[in-house]
Parts: structure tokens; C-alpha cells; sequence
């Protein structure tokens, strides 16, 4: 979740949301988002709503965040009580690095979710982890609070590529953390990197070879994105260290692709990767199919039947908040048919599923040839009704956006 | 000796009654920098015509632009009284352009004078403009006050540049006056000696009306406002009046005098200067140079050095949303109404669409003229690379004026004349062989130099116009460490070797970027051009060749490699929104994109490799 929010407009205190969103929840799938904004130190790439317990000052207390949050469940279960809301599918704890908090703690927010917006038996229930703390005890209690699925940070395997990008992790944990996530019972996934300044299409290949011979359950694979105001971006300004290249990246998305399916992991979305249909994260399938999910926690973002909005950003005016019974939304946006439909497009092109074509307008639909004639677009696919974007096109999927929402 | 006191006002002499024994008529030669406002404002003051308190600094500069680059446009006449030992003087300052485009309305100011204030800055010393400016009034034959301004600054050498200017004029530098306008130092000293030595007007007052017009100026509320000096005759309140160079009758609404504002009067006599309003709506028809005469006594010999003004610089002008072209026309249309100087025409480019090719009468009209379009009409133009006018003769006799490279004939070619400038340059003596190097490289031809100095040299230099049309200026500044000076006149044109040069997008030339150059320069220009337009052009999904090229030979070339990946990898809960805006805001670029063939190119491309300054290139990948 970056750090930067878009412009929106205010919220109400209550948190109450329209009767236009809540229409139709109970045929829908529901989701909740944790957010856990903490980390025991901060990486020179991140903009995410993260702080270190020194930067939060003295009177900094997990406690008081964790009693937020709760508060938060609470206000969520109230506000979407009108709707006759499904219990949830898909819970999925990130941040920051949850793992700073205790699995009990973990655990008393998932209990929370269970008892107040309930929670279906076949629930999937992943935390992100640093791999450094995912010691054998740590998973077997996470297993037992009811979490399923680990999304670890490996990000790399290389010494100095983990270096630039601040990560202090030992690359040996990873192995130890995989195998005492799964002996737990628990689905794995590993989360990677590429892209870093200095980072050679070797490295990245060492890294993505590593991470296979692992034999996760499931891996996503980002690009690097410098962001505005964070330490990296002000090293790549100063010239300290060279910007990422698009090519390079290019070079580098094509390579994991090759790597992950001669491996046995097919594509789902253009920067994930799963072993199976089962194995794939389904609160983020969820995101880019236009699912319903509530963000709890400082600077979460949620959306509700077309009803966007995102939290106040710092732990203690979101504690504040919550403490005077308020709601902690910062701003929200109401998206009209319009914004509806280019974000379907947008995020369901970025599917391997597709996007059916008869959700695109007819200009759209006579471009989608276009699409096809340039290799942007699967041409079978398309002929069965779904845009399914070919390899190029997930490495252009923009340009693929904008020709499917031409005018 | 002093100012007069208002309870004495009706001592003054009169407007239309005042004896032209008592009228000294004067204007201030001066460059840019060198306090020219700011003593016309302390005059004013002085003088008593404007009050301390109603003062606004550089009083008679009026337009924004003016103010902000320091500089006259448009000149005005204030009329001012001095008693020099009892007597009352009229004084009237003619305010004069001070830049090189308008040399000709300068030298219709200065024939409406008999005297100039050589005002030189007493840190700096004379500039090529000035000197430019100085030798205009030699010519009229003014009788030149040399002042040293500026006198209270820490860095000011009067001794050193009165030495200087005494060389020029050929005086004792004893008698350079010194100065400050901005405490009022040495001021009423040089309002006696004007009184004393500019000579008086001499008419005769029982001849046909003829007065001169040496400034036209359009105000929205009055029509235009005619500034004339009265040579021979009287004009007086509704009285027709006639225009010796259309004999167009109007009949005058208005007449009077400056004191600082318009004052109607009874009318204007011999040696007289001041304002005519006719109801005329176009500067067109009351020209700077002509004569006005009285319709019904006509004048048979109109007063010389009449001429139309003749652009010698050209460039499209585009707006940048291509549906404020009517609004761009509606500009133009209202900016002629002010501008005697300004032509042109319709013009269509393949890549920037509608707009007008524009005649200028130099770089600092046209920067001027495009200012106040985007400031008074609120639009956003890009501006072609300037080009002046060149005859194109081919082999079979026929003779093609080329003003847009597009017009550059394809036949075969027998002869091509381009226009050439006299240049003159002054700078610090140590920087002679920079200055030779640049005007080597500009095709200039050393004619001549002197030392006005031990320290400082003034070059005289022919080059072609084109040569000094796009940045070369900025060179000899940045060659000189800004010392420099420079300024130039048309003189005549010379036969050139000359090329046009196209650029090609993926095969198809872009218009806009077609430039007439020395066969000697093509290669670096189409280089240049080339290399810039891959930095510029966002990568597209197809490799695009960017290709120089003389005719179907091609001289340079780029290529822009396919764009592989423009998607961000991560997109969850909480990227949506920004991304759908990112979205958004890329929708609303695509629309600023103009096709060449089939490549997109961003407006701000075409700005910026349309621009003179390598830093607009960086500002448009940002």
C-alpha cells in the first residue's frame, strides 16, 4: 500500500456507506485487509505506511494500535451489517511486518474478524512475514490461530542486491523459514524483487532459481519502482545509484517467466505465479476482479460496491480516532459508471482469466483485433471471448488498457 | 533654475500659443539597463508636471512586458516646463524605443527632436545598441548632451567613461554631465543645459499644416492615439485633418498635449508636440513616418523618411490546443490594431495543425509579439524555429520568395540570396578572439575595429540574418561572460549556398522541424535535430527511424528502439485508485499528441525541440 494517497472527498465520521454499495453484498465475496504498520527497520525503497518504534516516539505502543484495530473490525461489522454481508473468504495481514506483532496478537485480530463479520470454513488467511522471524514456533502458533498461508520477503538472493535494497534478512533463513512454514501445514509463497540497481540479469536468475528450488506453493515477482520521497529515489537523484531501466526489467520479467513455467508455476496475474488453481492468492484475485474487502488499520484502503476509501495514515491519529468512536477513514470516492468500467478494464486485463469482451464498449471491441494483429492480445482467447494479454502485452498491459478504453 | 510653483502656473506657456523659441525638444538615448525610466521619471518630478506622491516608478513605460523587461516599446511625449532665469521653457521628452527591431521608429522619434540625452550607465559605460542609436542621431543632425548616469554607485568609473564618451562625440569630458536618477543628483543641472543648448524649433507658422507622426498607439477605449510634432502650421480642435501618404481625410476628436496625461488643448503650433485622436480603430491608418496635413489647406510636400516597415524575421505560430485557433486569429486581429509592424497569414502544418506564419521586424518583436498574445489572450503557442526571408531563383529564371522552409522550391536550383545585417560589437578587448571565433562560425565577415578604450573594442561585423536569428545572442553573452554588446541593421543580401534540411519520422517528414541552412551546416543541424527528437519522442511499440535528410539524401540518423514494457508489476487494494487517475491523466495526454504517420508525438515534444534553450528538452521528459 503506498504511502501517497489520491485526492478524494471527505467521509463521514460514522463511516456509513451509501445503500447504492451495499446492494447486492450478500452475492458477493467479502474480504478484510490488516494493516500492520510497523518494521524494525525501514527499507530505502519502501513507501509503504510503515514506521520503525523509535519513529513513533516514546508513548509508541503496539498495544494501542492492536486495540484500534479491533475497534475498527467492530465499526466494519456495523457498518456493513445493512447489507447482509458474507462472512469473510479471505482475510490477509500485511504491512509493515506483521510478524512484529506476536502470533497471539495476530491471532486476536483474526479472532475478532471471526466473531464479528464471521469467517467461512474454507477461509484463506495469509501474513506476510519477514523470513528472519519465521522461526519453527512462529508457524506452528500462526497454523493454530487459524492462519493458512505465509507470504515471506526474500525479495533476492544476493548479497549485495538485498544491501541496496536495505533488506536485512540472511538469505540462509529463507530455506529455514519455507520449511518450518510448511512443516506448520501451512501454503507459502515467496515475494521477489528485480530490478534493483546493480543488479545483473545473473543475479536475478540466481535469485529466481532459488526461490524455485524451494518449491513454494506460489511466487510474485515485482519491479523494482523507485518511489517519490523514499531514501532509494533520492540515492538514484543524487546519481549514487543508477535509476531501473525498462529494458532491463523487461529482460528480467521475461526471464521469470520462462524460469517460473519451466518450473511448473503459470501465471495468473502479470506479476504473480502459482503451482495450481488452489494456490492462488484469492484475497488479491479478489482486488482485481472489483471484489468487496474492508482495510483495517492505519492508512488501509478498502472498497465496498464501488466505494473507495482509505484510512488516516499515522497509527495515533488513527488510534484517536477510533478511541472517540469516530470513524478512521481519511477521504473516500464514490466512482460513477465510468471510473467503474475503466477499472474493470483496467485490472481485469491483468488477468490470466481475461476480461470478457462483452464488458468492453464496441469501439473497444473492434480495437481488441488491433490488440490481436500487434501480438498484445491472445488471439484463441479472444475468439472465445476473454482479453488475455499475450507476454508482451502483460509487459505493455497500459498500452493494451488504453487501446481497450479508446475516446 | 527651478521647479514651478503651482500658484505660478499661468505663466506657462500654452499649448497651440507657445513661441517656438521657447520649445526645446529632446529625447534620451540610452540602453536598456542604464536608468533611461527612472531619470524621465525624476524629470517629471522635478519638473513639477507630476507629483512625488502620485509617482510610480518608471512612469512612462506602460505595458506590463515594458516593466518587466525594462524596456520602451512605445514611445510617448511628455510635456514639461523649466524657467531657466525668469523665463519659462516648454521641454518636450520624446521617449524613444530603445531596442534595434524598432530602429525605425526610432529614427522617427529622433526627427521629431532636436536634441538627444546620451545617457550612458557610469558603471558600465556605452553600449552597441546605444552607439547604434547615437550615430541615428548624429545623422538628424541633434545636437548630443553627453550624461553619465548612475553617478551614486559604489562601482561607478565616471572619469574613466566620460573620457570615453568625450572620444566618441568628440567634447571635452569635462563637459559629460553626471547624474543620478535615482537620488536626483546633478538633474535640474541637466534640465538648464538642455534648455541651453538643444537649438529651438524653426517653422513657419503661416505654411500648410505638416506635422510628423512618429508614434501610433491603439487604446481600447479612445481608438488610436496619434503622437505628432508639429513642423510647419497649426492643427487645431475639429479641424479635418488628411494623411499625406493615403490623403485619407479623419476628423480630429482630440487634441493636446502630455502632462504626464492627455490634456486636450486648443490646439498644436510650430515645434509642438502632442497627441490626435480621430476615431481611427487600426494603427494602419495613422502610420509612424507619415505626415499629417490639414484637409482643407493640404500640404503639397510631405516631410521625408517615410516607409513601411518590412518584417525580416519569420516563424509559425501555433496554439498548442488546436481549437484556439479562432481565438489565436481574434489576437492577432486585436494586437494589429497596435502594432504597425506585425503581418501575416494563415498557415497549415501537418504537424502542428492551424496557425499563422508571422512576419517580425526582429528576435525581440517576435518574443514580444508572442508574449502578449499568451498573456492577453490567455493562450499557449509554440513558436517555429525562426527563419527570414530568402529568393530562390531556378534554372529556368523563375524566382520563388521563400519565407517557411515548406515553401522551398524542389527544382533545380540556379542561385539562392539571403538577407545580410551590419553589425556592430562592443565588448572587453580581452574576449576579440572569442567573438572572432563565433562570427567565423556564423559566416560573418570582419569589416572593421577600433579601440574606444584600452580596454574595450567595438567590431564591426556583415553576417547573414539567419546566422544571428536564432541564439546568437545568447552565444556572444556566454562567450563574453555577458560583457558584449550587440546590434545590428539590414544591410542588403548576398548568394549563399543554402539547403533546405527535412526531418523524418519513420519515413514521413515533419513541417515543422524542416529548416533552410548553409550547405556547411546541414549535417550538424540534421544531427542535432535527430539526436534531440530520440531524447524528446516517447518509445512506441515499433521501431521508428529518425532520419536528416538534403532532398532524398539522407544525412543523419536515429532510431527510437521499441518500448518492451509501461506496465508497474504491483497492483493491489490500495494502487487502484492512484492508478486509475495515472489513467485518467495519460487520457488527457493522449489527446495533446499529434500523429506523424503513425507515430504519437507529445506536443511538448515538439515544443521542446522547438525551443532555444537545451533546457526545455529536459523539462519535457519530465
Amino acid at each position: 500500500m503506498p504511502s501517497t494517497f489520491p485526492p478524494g472527498d471527505p467521509a463521514p465520521p460514522d463511516g456509513a456507506l451509501p445503500a447504492t454499495a451495499l446492494e447486492g453484498m450478500a452475492a458477493r465475496t467479502l474480504g478484510v485487509y490488516l494493516h500492520v504498520p510497523f518494521c524494525r527497520v525501514r527499507c530505502g525503497y519502501c513507501d509503504f505506511n510503515t514506521y520503525t518504534l523509535p519513529e513513533l516516539g516514546a508513548d509508541a505502543d503496539t498495544g494501542r494500535y492492536l486495540g484500534a484495530a479491533l475497534a475498527e473490525v467492530e465499526l466494519a461489522g456495523r457498518v456493513l451489517a445493512p447489507g447482509d454481508p458474507p462472512p469473510a473468504s479471505t482475510v490477509f495481514v500485511g504491512g509493515g511486518t506483521p510478524t512484529m506483532l506476536a502470533p497471539a496478537a495476530l491471532g486476536a485480530l483474526l479472532g475478532r474478524v471471526r466473531d464479528t463479520l464471521g469467517l467461512t470454513d474454507e477461509a484463506e488467511v495469509t501474513t506476510e512475514a519477514n523470513p528472519d522471524t519465521v522461526t519453527p514456533r512462529v508457524a506452528e502458533e500462526l497454523a493454530a490461530q487459524g492462519f493458512t498461508r505465509v507470504s515471506l520477503g526474500m525479495q533476492s538472493v544476493v548479497p549485495h542486491v538485498l544491501r541496496t535494497l536495505d533488506r536485512t534478512h540472511d538469505p540462509a533463513n529463507v530455506e529455514r523459514a519455507v520449511a518450518a512454514v510448511r512443516a506448520a501445514g501451512l501454503q507459502v509463497s515467496l515475494d521477489l524483487i528485480y530490478g534493483t540497481p546493480g543488479e545483473s540479469l545473473e543475479d536475478w536468475q540466481s535469485s529466481l532459481e532459488t526461490a524455485v528450488s524451494l518449491e513454494p506453493d506460489h511466487v510474485s515477482a515485482y519491479a523494482l519502482v523507485v518511489e517519490e520521497g523514499t531514501r532509494l529515489a533520492a540515492q538514484v537523484r543524487r546519481g549514487e545509484l543508477p535509476a531501473p531501466e525498462d529494458d532491463d526489467e523487461a529482460d528480467k520479467y521475461e526471464l521469470a517467466d520462462r524460469v517460473l513455467a519451466a518450473a511448473g508455476y503459470h501465471w495468473y496475474e502479470i506479476s504473480n505465479w502459482a503451482r495450481g488453481d488452489a494456490h492462488r492468492c484469492r484475497h488479491n484475485v479478489a482486488y482485481w476482479r472489483g471484489g468487496d474487502w474492508w482495510g483495517v488499520g492505519p492508512g488501509a484502503h478498502s472498497h465496498v460496491g464501488g466505494v473507495r476509501w482509505w484510512n488516516v495514515k499515522h497509527p495515533q491519529a488513527y488510534a484517536d480516532r477510533l478511541a472517540e468512536g469516530l470513524s478512521p477513514a481519511h477521504a473516500r470516492e464514490v466512482l460513477d459508471d465510468g471510473q467503474r468500467h475503466d477499472e474493470t478494464v483496467l485490472l481485469r486485463s491483468r488477468l490470466a482469466e481475461g476480461l470478457p469482451t462483452d464488458l468492453l464498449s464496441a469501439p473497444a471491441r473492434t480495437a481488441v483485433a488491433g490488440l490481436v494483429a500487434d501480438g498484445l492480445v491472445d488471439g484463441p482467447a479472444a475468439v472465445r471471448g476473454r482479453v488475455v494479454p499475450t507476454l508482451r502485452g502483460r509487459l505493455l498491459a497500459d498500452t493494451v488498457v488504453h487501446r481497450l478504453l479508446p475516446g | 533654475m527651478s521647479p514651478l510653483a503651482r500658484s505660478k502656473t499661468d505663466s506657462v506657456p500654452q499649448p497651440a500659443s507657445t513661441p517656438p523659441e521657447l520649445i526645446r525638444n529632446f529625447c534620451i538615448i540610452a540602453h536598456i539597463d542604464h536608468g533611461k525610466s527612472t531619470l524621465a521619471d525624476r524629470m517629471l518630478q522635478e519638473t513639477g508636471v507630476v507629483e512625488q506622491r502620485l509617482m510610480r516608478a518608471q512612469y512612462l513605460d506602460r505595458m506590463d512586458i515594458e516593466r518587466e523587461r525594462g524596456i520602451t516599446i512605445k514611445s510617448q511625449a511628455v510635456r514639461m516646463p523649466w524657467a531657466v532665469d525668469g523665463t519659462t521653457h516648454i521641454l518636450n521628452m520624446i521617449d524613444t524605443p530603445g531596442h534595434v527591431d524598432f530602429t525605425y521608429e526610432v529614427s522617427r522619434s529622433l526627427a521629431a527632436c532636436e536634441g538627444a540625452v546620451l545617457l550612458v550607465d557610469a558603471a558600465q559605460g556605452i553600449e552597441a545598441q546605444t552607439l547604434a542609436n547615437l550615430y541615428l542621431a548624429m545623422e538628424n543632425d541633434l545636437v548630443i548632451i553627453p550624461v553619465l548616469n548612475k553617478i551614486d554607485l559604489p562601482a561607478a568609473q565616471p572619469e574613466k567613461y566620460a573620457e570615453e564618451l568625450a572620444g566618441l562625440i568628440g567634447c571635452d569630458p569635462a563637459e559629460v554631465l553626471q547624474v543620478s536618477g535615482k537620488t536626483g543628483a546633478g538633474v535640474p543641472e541637466l534640465l538648464d543645459r538642455i534648455v541651453e543648448l538643444v537649438p529651438h524649433p524653426v517653422g513657419d507658422a503661416d505654411a500648410p499644416a505638416r506635422a510628423m507622426i512618429f508614434d501610433s498607439v491603439y487604446d481600447t477605449y479612445r481608438g488610436v492615439v496619434t503622437y505628432v510634432r508639429v513642423v510647419d502650421g497649426g492643427l487645431s480642435p475639429r479641424e479635418k485633418i488628411a494623411m499625406m501618404s493615403t490623403k485619407a481625410t479623419h476628423e480630429l476628436l482630440e487634441i493636446g498635449v502630455i502632462s504626464p496625461e492627455p490634456v486636450p488643448s486648443q490646439g498644436l503650433g510650430v515645434g509642438e508636440v502632442g497627441y490626435l485622436i480621430t476615431g481611427v480603430k487600426d494603427v494602419r491608418q495613422s502610420k509612424v513616418g507619415d505626415t499629417v496635413t490639414g484637409a482643407g489647406r493640404m500640404a503639397t510636400k510631405a516631410l521625408g523618411g517615410y516607409h513601411d516597415p518590412r518584417p525580416m524575421v519569420f516563424s509559425g505560430l501555433y496554439p498548442i490546443d488546436g481549437s484556439d485557433y479562432p481565438l489565436l486569429r481574434d489576437a492577432l486581429d486585436k494586437l494589429k490594431l497596435n502594432d504597425a509592424a506585425l503581418v501575416y497569414e494563415p498557415e497549415t502544418s501537418a504537424a502542428l495543425g492551424f496557425g499563422f506564419r508571422v512576419g517580425f521586424l526582429g528576435m525581440l518583436h517576435l518574443e514580444i509579439v508572442r508574449e502578449r498574445l499568451e498573456r492577453e489572450s490567455g493562450l499557449d503557442l509554440i513558436s517555429t524555429l525562426p527563419n527570414v526571408e530568402y529568393e530562390v531563383r531556378l534554372d529556368d529564371g523563375t524566382v520563388v520568395e521563400v519565407t517557411n522552409p515548406s515553401e522551398f522550391p524542389s527544382g533545380r536550383i540556379a542561385s539562392i540570396t539571403e538577407p545580410v545585417v551590419r553589425s556592430t560589437i562592443l565588448a572587453p578587448s580581452e574576449y576579440i578572439g572569442a567573438i572572432m571565433e563565433l562570427c567565423q562560425t556564423r559566416r560573418g565577415t570582419l569589416k572593421g575595429m577600433d579601440y574606444l578604450s584600452p580596454e574595450r573594442v567595438e567590431m564591426r561585423y556583415t553576417l547573414p540574418l539567419a546566422e544571428i536569428v536564432f541564439d546568437f545572442f545568447d552565444a556572444l553573452k556566454s562567450r563574453t561572460k555577458g560583457y558584449a554588446s550587440f546590434d545590428y541593421e539590414p544591410d542588403g543580401s548576398q548568394e549563399a549556398d543554402l539547403v533546405k534540411v527535412d526531418i523524418l519520422l519513420q519515413g514521413d517528414t515533419v513541417d515543422a522541424f524542416s529548416a533552410i541552412v548553409h550547405r556547411d551546416k546541414a549535417y550538424a543541424y540534421g544531427v542535432q535535430m535527430a539526436t534531440k527528437l530520440k531524447e524528446l519522442i516517447p518509445r512506441q511499440q515499433f521501431e521508428v527511424p529518425v532520419q536528416a535528410a538534403i532532398g532524398a539524401r539522407v544525412i543523419a540518423r536515429e532510431t527510437i528502439r521499441a518500448i518492451r514494457k509501461d506496465v508497474l508489476a504491483k497492483c493491489y487494494g490500495g494502487d487502484i485508485s492512484r492508478k486509475r487517475k495515472l489513467l485518467e491523466k495519460q487520457k488527457e495526454g493522449k489527446k495533446r499528441m499529434k500523429m506523424v504517420g503513425s507515430v504519437e508525438v507529445p506536443q511538448e515534444a515538439f515544443i521542446a525541440a522547438l525551443s532555444q534553450d537545451g533546457g526545455a528538452a529536459e523539462k519535457a521528459k519530465k
